[in-house]
């Protein structure tokens, strides 16, 4: 298959040769590839983006899962930002409560837009709707927002892996978190090189983070790992824009999230057997949710 | 590479909770149900690696059920999948297995009604997108980026090229193919990946070829 980019080098390099952004090298590929005119590949985009707004809305209502593990938190942060004494600052903030209500929205089997995976879709969205309350992006601008996204996570997902059974939490939410600061980058005017040092900066802080959901529901941690996700995200962007550079080159960091996936424990891969879901806590909601039945063992 | 589309990265739209657990599962469903053509009446499911372990948690099984009544990863009736399977009459089973695969979201679906069954083997790898690893014992690949046609068929010569000849005629280009049999001279299995879609005219004129067994299309 041809394809305009392989890595996040050839993705930069284009991008600077044609003095084009990098939402624009992703949607000129999506062109190419599935054959279809400019309008439907937009308007596709354009659907999606609407089904993040409305999961985020709905998350900002207030949700609740089945088990009642998760749900309410965006609605608690929200009531806490607008008495506008936050120490991290509204932004930031925003970006969190948005993150933590698709999150929401998902664990109660709501309907939302993977991006990448749906255990990490709050982060592209919550700090899309948080930064464009400053910057104040056209609708296309907010298209562009995911497919900048996407062009990080087609590299990543092609290169190493965005699935948590394989690579862990750092594949699912590390990409997520870094697939976003790119296209913070590029929303806030900065180069595609700048995208890719903030895509670098924020992977470096996910790298080794294992996928350890109590009673294997997408609920705990992940929410609140989606939370930290955008706010991983807003502030790799930031450093990036302020002209801070990673040492370890874009391509060689998501190599070394591919090998540290590869040599993590199956107990810590999406199975529910290590970490946060074998505490004594973890296991015993474990148990009070499905009734005392041992999950997974065929008993 | 196995992620082609951008939307395969911004998307699916889907129910939640989990895009491989949830969202592949159902689209592993769904592709059982459309090569099978109709609604089965009974399916055993096994589930391995990570999926046998969190399966509960990440409504796996509603999401399978939901794929074999051919709903979609955003169909709100996934959801109440379990009752849906019951008004049509579809029983089915989950059997959580221990032995080793090479993917961790695996699941093999057996299904079935009184005319005839089919076994099928999945794998989800993320973000939604699955892949197809193993039909009827046969191993294959299909990405489901393309329009593919699965010819079930005798181990005869002239079968690969009549219907080859057959999409040439109607001038469908083969992408991908792949050729596999168990046993000489017994049953075989043709996987064609095509660009265009494939029109029920040239199904038809498909199955009427010689030693050809069964022809099913799996639109784009």
């Amino acid at each position: 298959m041809e394809v305009l980019f392989r890595n996040v080098r050839e993705l930069v390099e284009r991008a600077e040769k044609e003095e084009k952004l990098i939402s624009e090298i992703m949607i000129e590929q999506e062109i190419m590839i599935t054959n279809r005119s400019r309008e439907e590949v937009m308007q596709q985009m354009d659907r999606n983006l609407t089904v993040m707004e409305e999961a985020v809305e709905k998350g900002l209502r207030g949700v609740h899962s089945i088990s009642g593990l998760t749900g309410g938190d965006a609605v608690l942060l929200q009531a806490y930002i607008e008495k506008g004494n936050s120490l991290s600052g509204q932004l930031l903030l925003d970006a969190v409560s948005k993150a933590v209500a698709t999150n929401e929205v998902n664990a109660a089997m709501g309907t939302i837009c993977a991006t990448p995976t749906a255990g990490s879709a709050g982060v592209v969205p919550g700090t899309l709707f948080a930064v464009k309350n400053q910057l104040n992006p056209s609708r296309e601008q907010m298209i562009r927002f995911l497919f900048t996204s996407g062009a990080f996570g087609f590299v990543v997902a092609n290169n190493a892996s965005i699935s948590g059974a394989a690579g862990g939490c750092q594949a699912e939410v590390g990409s997520a978190a870094a697939m976003a600061a790119a296209a913070i980058v590029e929303m806030a005017g900065g180069t595609a090189q700048q995208s890719s040092e903030a895509f670098a900066i924020t992977m470096k802080n996910m790298l080794g983070l294992v996928c350890d959901p109590v009673a294997g529901l997408v609920e705990v941690p992940c929410v609140k790992r989606n939370a930290m996700g955008a706010a991983n995200a807003v502030v790799a962007a930031d450093m990036a824009l302020a002209g801070v550079t990673s040492r370890i080159p874009c391509d060689e960091v998501i190599g070394a999230m591919f090998e540290i996936g590869q040599t993590m424990p199956t107990a810590l891969k999406e199975t529910a057997k290590g970490g946060l879901a074998a505490t004594p806590t973890g296991k015993w909601l474990e148990k009070k949710i499905f009734g005392g039945a041992v999950v997974g063992s065929g008993q | 590479m196995k992620f082609k589309s951008v939307f395969d990265i911004i998307g699916p739209v889907m129910i939640g909770p989990s895009s491989s657990h949830t969202a592949g599962a159902a689209r592993i469903g769904r592709v059982a149900r459309d090569l099978f053509g109709r609604q089965p009446k009974w399916a055993k499911i096994h589930l391995y690696g990570s999926f046998a372990e969190t399966y509960k948690g990440h409504s796996t099984d509603v999401a399978i059920i939901g794929g074999l009544l051919d709903y979609d990863t955003f169909d709100e009736r996934i959801k109440t999948s379990f009752e849906e399977a019951e008004k049509v009459g579809l029983d089915f089973e989950f059997i959580p297995e221990t032995g080793h695969v090479d993917h961790p979201n695996t699941a093999r679906i057996v299904l079935g009604d009184e005319r005839s069954d089919m076994s099928l083997m999945g794998i989800s790898i993320g973000g939604g997108k699955i892949e197809i690893t193993e039909l009827n014992g046969f191993p294959l690949r299909l990405s489901g980026n393309h329009p593919a046609i699965l010819v079930v068929h005798d181990d005869r010569s002239g079968c690969i090229a009549n219907v080859a000849n057959c999409l040439y005629k109607y001038d469908i280009n083969i992408g991908h193919m792949e050729v596999s049999r168990k046993e000489k001279g017994r049953m075989a299995l043709m996987v064609i990946e095509v660009d265009q879609n494939v029109d029920k005219e040239v199904m038809d004129e498909l199955s009427e070829l010689p030693n050809i067994t069964q022809v099913t299309r799996i639109a784009d």
